[in-house]
């Protein structure tokens, strides 16, 4: 059997060196054996081995995406698929190199959060704050847990919809994640319940949280509605250079679902996530989608209208700053009537950073009295920096309105001096017109989420990260 | 005797390789108001602008000091935080960032910072005076403003930064007239011992509400001649004929 428990040296970027974390951990690379050892290991039901294999073969058959960004990097022969802690993670927080410190102290994340992130504590202190939480949600039927605990406790809905917006042969990373999956969130929101707090993924107490493949599923049931944020703005220091995530959506007749994500990866990781959601009738989707970090991220959360009258927002922002690659976009599928998109996507490169805005719009013939409304902005740093739009629109119904805008610009000359000629020094200048260019996104998010993410823009520009 | 605030000599500015101001001489002392005219394309905004620091304009020539500092060595926000202040003639938006954030960002990096709710407090005063709407607070500088609310966003910068010196260029053209009263009668509330203001226009009508000591006319990139305020009215009168004819004539 693959499953070994044993001291592991976990070679950490970033400083994290010589620690000896007790865990069980798959063999490195691939192999119907390491599958079936995660599933053995988690003890779960006999379909979801089935469905683990079926989706190895569809990983092995398929090939590479080339068309996308640059994954040549990738070696999955080198990566450990499942690793998982056995006992608390004794690492310390005097074992924190003080570069990371450094940078928690400058994004002013709070000390217990600070800890967590860095691997020191697998327990997140505001257990309490949690706990009132959970049961304010249990009262209205809302189930929130990981993935591994939903499939465990509420097998037979768990079930019905997973891998039901995603099949495990969609894509190449979407197969492998159906296989080695570990971690996420599964949410269920019955009829009519409204969730007015924000679930945050980092209330769950679990160490899976920042796996590397993870899984979240979210159902919000007729006439609910939900936001679930994800990740947070802090750098996710990984030693792991693949971090490949699935996540399906389902909103019912009349619902209404916003998943937030922003997410800083540190820069070895390629982050390749297919998010899909499905709109029924009248429900709305929304994805609010931040990316920076990452050597290469390739992620287009997408829509399906399925129902009339249903609607899409995807607002998303990307940060590229050197040597890095953000190839982000969006889907909008229209497959009933009366339905109605809008994307919005704002870009920014630095230096031979490298944005591409990859979009794809399809009406099907039954779609008629369908409205889309694409607008993409890039903003270029540098004379280096670079930024491609890649719009692809399947339109095969007349009886559409369609508008696309798309703009590239550099940071002018001409309103650095004017902010420069009110005082302001030229960096903080320059770091107010990015801030103002991703303003309509950082709109969208939670005051304290809006807050790290201009302090995280402000570091990334002078280049102390990413 | 009181001290010069800026003090230009022999000022020699090229842009995009072209020589543009060919020996600039102009003083303004403490708390002056000074008019500068001129035929269109005489080189007055190119003054402005290479006096504030942009870096498109390279001075190939002469000296401009400010309270005593060179001022040619340092960048744009340098000399902004020394106490110069220049109303653009065409204000540039800056999509995404609120009147309120850039005014608090000006504010501290010139150590001007104040705590939050004086700070609201004098935004609203300054924003009753020029009769700008409370709407504007959290409007992105200067984006889809029209162009006369460009020219009052500009004063109330000035009402809020208060500099000791302040080039107005053409701030009071494209204003109705209201506009126009509201205007300068902000600038009159700001001028003193402690504010002088250098205001490039085309019109008499403003300097019959600012009362400048001095008026001065650029022609062909050098101060020709420079008069009282009856220049002003002489240019409105006569157009700039006769004054470069004299001046002309003067050169040769
Ligand atoms: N960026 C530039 N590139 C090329 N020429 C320039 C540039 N800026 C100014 N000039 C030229 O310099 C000369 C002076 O221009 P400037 O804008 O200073 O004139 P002005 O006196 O302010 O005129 P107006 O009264 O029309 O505002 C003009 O001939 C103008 O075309
Ligand atoms: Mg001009």
């Amino acid at each position: 059997m693959a499953i070994q428990a044993k001291e592991l040296t976990k070679d950490y970027k970033y400083g994290f060196s010589d620690i000896d974390v007790s865990v069980f951990r798959t063999a490195k690379g691939l192999s119907p054996e390491v599958v079936a050892s995660i599933s053995q290991h988690k003890n779960e039901p006999e379909w979801m081995l089935k469905f683990r294999l079926k989706a190895l073969d569809h990983f092995r058959k398929r090939p590479m995406p080339n068309w996308g960004a640059d994954l040549s990097g990738l070696d999955f022969e080198n990566i450990y698929y499942y690793v998982k802690p056995v006992e608390e993670m004794s690492r310390s927080w005097d074992d924190v190199p003080d570069s990371i410190k450094q940078t928690f102290d400058r994004l002013g994340i709070p000390q217990a959060e600070r800890k967590f992130l860095a691997g020191v504590s697998a327990q997140y202190d505001s257990e309490v704050v949690y706990h009132s939480i959970r049961e304010d949600l249990e009262k209205q039927g809302v189930l929130f847990s990981d993935c591994d605990t939903g499939l465990r406790e509420h097998e037979e809905l768990f079930r019905k919809y997973f891998g039901t917006v995603i099949p495990p042969n969609d894509n190449k990373f979407a197969a492998l994640n159906s296989a080695v999956w570990s971690g996420g969130s599964f949410v269920y929101v019955p009829k009519g319940v409204k969730v007015d707090i924000p679930l945050q993924a980092y209330f769950r107490i679990n160490s899976d949280n920042m796996g590397q493949f993870e899984r979240t599923l979210i159902i919000a049931d007729e006439g609910s509605s939900v936001h679930y944020i994800e990740g947070c703005t802090a750098p996710n220091y990984s030693s792991d250079s693949l971090h490949s995530a699935v996540v399906e959506l389902v909103a019912h007749k009349g619902a209404k679902i916003r998943y937030t994500t922003i997410q800083n990866w540190s820069d070895n990781v390629y982050n390749l996530v297919t998010k899909r959601a499905i709109a029924n009738e009248n429900a709305t989707v929304e994805w609010i989608d931040g990316n920076l970090g990452s050597k290469v991220t390739m992620k287009y959360p997408s829509v399906y209208l399925m129902g009339e009258g249903a609607h899409a927002e995807v607002m998303s922002a990307a940060f590229a700053g050197n040597g890095q690659h953000q190839d982000a976009g969006s889907k909008a599928i229209h497959v009933a009537p009366n339905t109605t998109s809008n994307i919005v996507s704002r870009s920014i490169s630095k230096g031979t950073g490298r944005t591409s805005y990859r979009g794809h719009i399809k009406v099907l013939p039954k779609a008629h009295n369908v409205k889309v409304s694409v607008r993409c902005d890039a903003l270029l740093l540098d004379e280096e920096s670079r930024s491609d739009t890649y719009p692809y629109m399947d339109i095969d119904n007349p009886d559409v309105t369609i508008g696309h805008e798309a703009s590239v610009s550099k940071v002018g000359e001409d309103q650095i001096f004017y902010l420069t000629s009110r005082g302001i020094p030229e960096q903080d200048a320059t770091a107010l017109i990015v801030n103002g260019f991703f303003e309509p996104f950082v709109k969208e998010l939670p005051m304290e989420y809006a807050v790290e993410l201009n302090r995280l823009l402000a570091l990334s520009m002078e280049g102390a990260i990413g | 005797m009181t001290q010069a605030v800026l003090s230009i000599s022999g000022l020699h500015a090229a842009v995009e390789g072209k020589e543009i101001l060919k020996g600039v001489d102009l003083e303004v002392k403490q708390g002056e108001i000074h008019a500068l005219m001129g035929p269109n394309g005489s080189g007055k905004s190119t003054l402005a602008y290479t006096l504030m620091g942009h870096p498109k304009y390279v001075v190939t020539g002469g000296s401009a000091t400010f309270g005593g500092t060179d001022l040619l060595p340092l960048t744009a926000d340098a000399r902004a935080r020394l106490g110069l202040f220049l109303c653009f003639q065409y204000p540039t938006a800056i999509p995404g960032v609120s009147t309120v954030n850039f005014l608090r960002a000006a504010l501290r990096a010139q150590g001007k910072e104040m705590p939050a709710r004086e700070f609201l407090n004098r935004l609203s005063t300054e924003m009753k005076e020029l009769k700008i709407d409370e709407s504007f607070r959290s409007r992105y500088i200067n984006d889809g403003f029209s162009g006369g609310e460009k020219k009052r966003m500009e004063i109330l910068q000035l009402a809020m930064l208060r500099p000791k010196l302040a080039i107005l260029d053409e701030t009071d053209s494209g204003l109705d007239v209201d506009a126009l009263r509201t205007v300068a009668d902000g600038v009159m509330r700001l001028c003193g011992p402690d504010m002088g203001v250098l205001v490039i226009t085309h019109y008499p009508r403003i300097l019959e509400h600012l009362h400048p000591d001095r008026v001065h006319v650029l022609h062909d990139g050098r101060v020709v001649t420079s008069g009282g305020a009856d220049l002003a009215r002489q240019i409105e009168r006569e157009g700039y004929e006769p004054i470069l004819g004299t001046a002309a004539a003067a050169t040769a």
